[in-house]
């Protein structure tokens, strides 16, 4: 084997490094759009899937555009704001430790028959990474219309099924207000719940962790709104 | 190719077999098997990234300083891999989605340094290309393997589609819960292992 100098060794690995760098970057820059894009499209799909529209990545675009009419920002104490709905980054907003800063997006979509439903963006943690989801809800603000989550990375089979609709189709009709005032969210209880019960669905089995996940996420990020949906529901 | 080339290629499915008689990836092959299609994905990525990289540092193998030649390797596999990842996000995003973190582990597959220390660093580059395809080949047919029993058991479907018929159930059939969980999949790598060393006796140590 033949011997290199220290010189040869630190020129070799400067170049290779920096050719590795360099052409990284190229791609990660050159790949970039298309990468948004495909983001930008799974968040439109994610939004219809809430108002109970499939979507495909084809046509999640035109059919975003036939349903959702509508979008603006409000903040914990229902005001308007000025701002773009869609360009609003959820994480960044949940995290702000002022709640008056935080930037709420609220879209609302017109079905077919001039039907409202109005759709509010959820995040929180499951048990290996974060959860995020749509939920949309009737005129009255109380009864959810329909519901849609998804996740980074939980365990597939157990807190994974949280995607699926078996999982998601229960909370269709649920109401988050008691007594029409008080807040009480949806829970998701362990072992069987009363499907007459207006407040809880049934956890998975094995997915502990992620349903109290979901129900946290559930809860403190609607409880944002909870001044808005009380001011606005007809 | 050549029946040498051939040699190469085929080895790994049976007597040199990276999981099964090496033993090496078996993280991954636990991690990324619960369901068959990511299982496939995976098994066509590390195909990808080990042949290439064989073939890369076979050209370089001249070049490399002996002393830093691990962190080479490492470079070259980890470039390859973050352009395999950046490139499934833009095309098929669905596909990265479900992969999630395990294409970013690809780095630390163990047959890829394995392969790249035992055979390309001394070997020219379309052997050790071929040689590449073949292992992470090897690799890919026991993750689909796995990922089949374990979808199939577990879940009563294949790529995602239901097929083990209702009346089954109704009989009184269930999923298996403990399919889903990893240690399932080391079983059903110790029971491949059990029947390939039953079928070959070559492979069984003299006492």
């Amino acid at each position: 084997m033949k011997n290199f100098s220290n010189t040869y060794i630190y020129t070799f690995s400067s170049v290779m490094v920096i050719v590795v760098a360099l052409l990284l970057a190229l791609a990660a820059l050159q790949l970039k759009p298309f990468q948004d894009k495909n983001i930008e499209i799974e968040k439109k799909q994610n939004i219809l899937a809430s108002i109970n529209i499939v979507a495909t990545t084809e046509n999640a675009e035109s059919l975003y555009e036939k349903y959702i009419t509508e979008s603006f920002v409000v903040n914990v104490n229902g005001e308007l704001i000025e701002k773009d709905a869609f360009s609003v980054d959820v994480r960044a907003e949940l995290s702000k430790s002022n709640k008056l800063d935080r930037l709420l997006p609220v879209y609302v979509s017109t079905l077919e028959g001039g039907k409202k439903a109005y759709v509010v963006p959820l995040r929180g943690k499951g048990l290996w990474g974060p959860i995020w989801g749509y939920i949309s809800f009737e005129k009255d603000l109380n009864t959810i219309y329909g519901a849609n989550f998804d996740h980074q990375g939980e365990t597939p089979g157990l807190g994974a099924e949280i995607k699926e609709a078996w999982f998601q189709k229960p909370f269709i009709g649920k109401q988050i207000f008691k007594d029409s005032t008080q807040f009480v969210s949806v829970k998701v209880n362990k072992g069987g719940v009363d499907p007459k019960n207006l407040h809880a669905v049934d956890a998975i089995s094995g997915g502990t962790i992620t349903s109290k996940g979901l129900e946290a996420m559930i809860d403190s990020s609607l409880i944002q709104y909870k001044t808005y949906f009380l001011m606005n529901r007809k | 190719m050549s029946s040498k080339n051939l040699k190469l290629f085929t080895t790994p499915f049976n007597l040199q077999n990276p999981v099964t008689v090496q033993v090496l990836g078996i993280c991954s092959a636990l991690a990324v098997t619960v369901k068959l299609k990511p299982a496939i994905v995976m098994g066509l990525s590390v195909t990808i990234v080990t042949a290439f990289s064989n073939l890369i540092i076979s050209y370089m193998r001249d070049y490399i300083p002996p002393r830093i030649r691990i962190i080479v390797q490492l470079v070259v596999v980890a470039a390859l891999v973050i352009l395999v990842d950046q490139i499934l996000r833009a095309f098929v995003y669905d596909v990265s989605k479900q992969l999630s973190v395990y294409v970013g582990l690809i780095i630390t597959n163990c047959i890829i340094m394995g392969r790249l220390e035992a055979y390309a660093m001394g070997n020219k580059p379309w052997p050790s290309f071929v040689d590449g395809l073949g292992n992470g080949a090897g690799y890919a047919m026991i993750l689909i393997i796995i990922g089949f029993t374990r979808e199939l058991l577990g879940s009563g479907s294949l790529l995602g589609h239901h097929v083990v018929p209702n009346a089954f159930f109704q009989a009184g059939y269930m999923n298996n819960g403990m399919m889903i969980m990893p240690p399932m999949a080391l079983i059903v790598v110790g029971l491949i292992i059990w029947i390939q060393r039953s079928k070959n006796p070559e492979l069984i140590e003299s006492k």
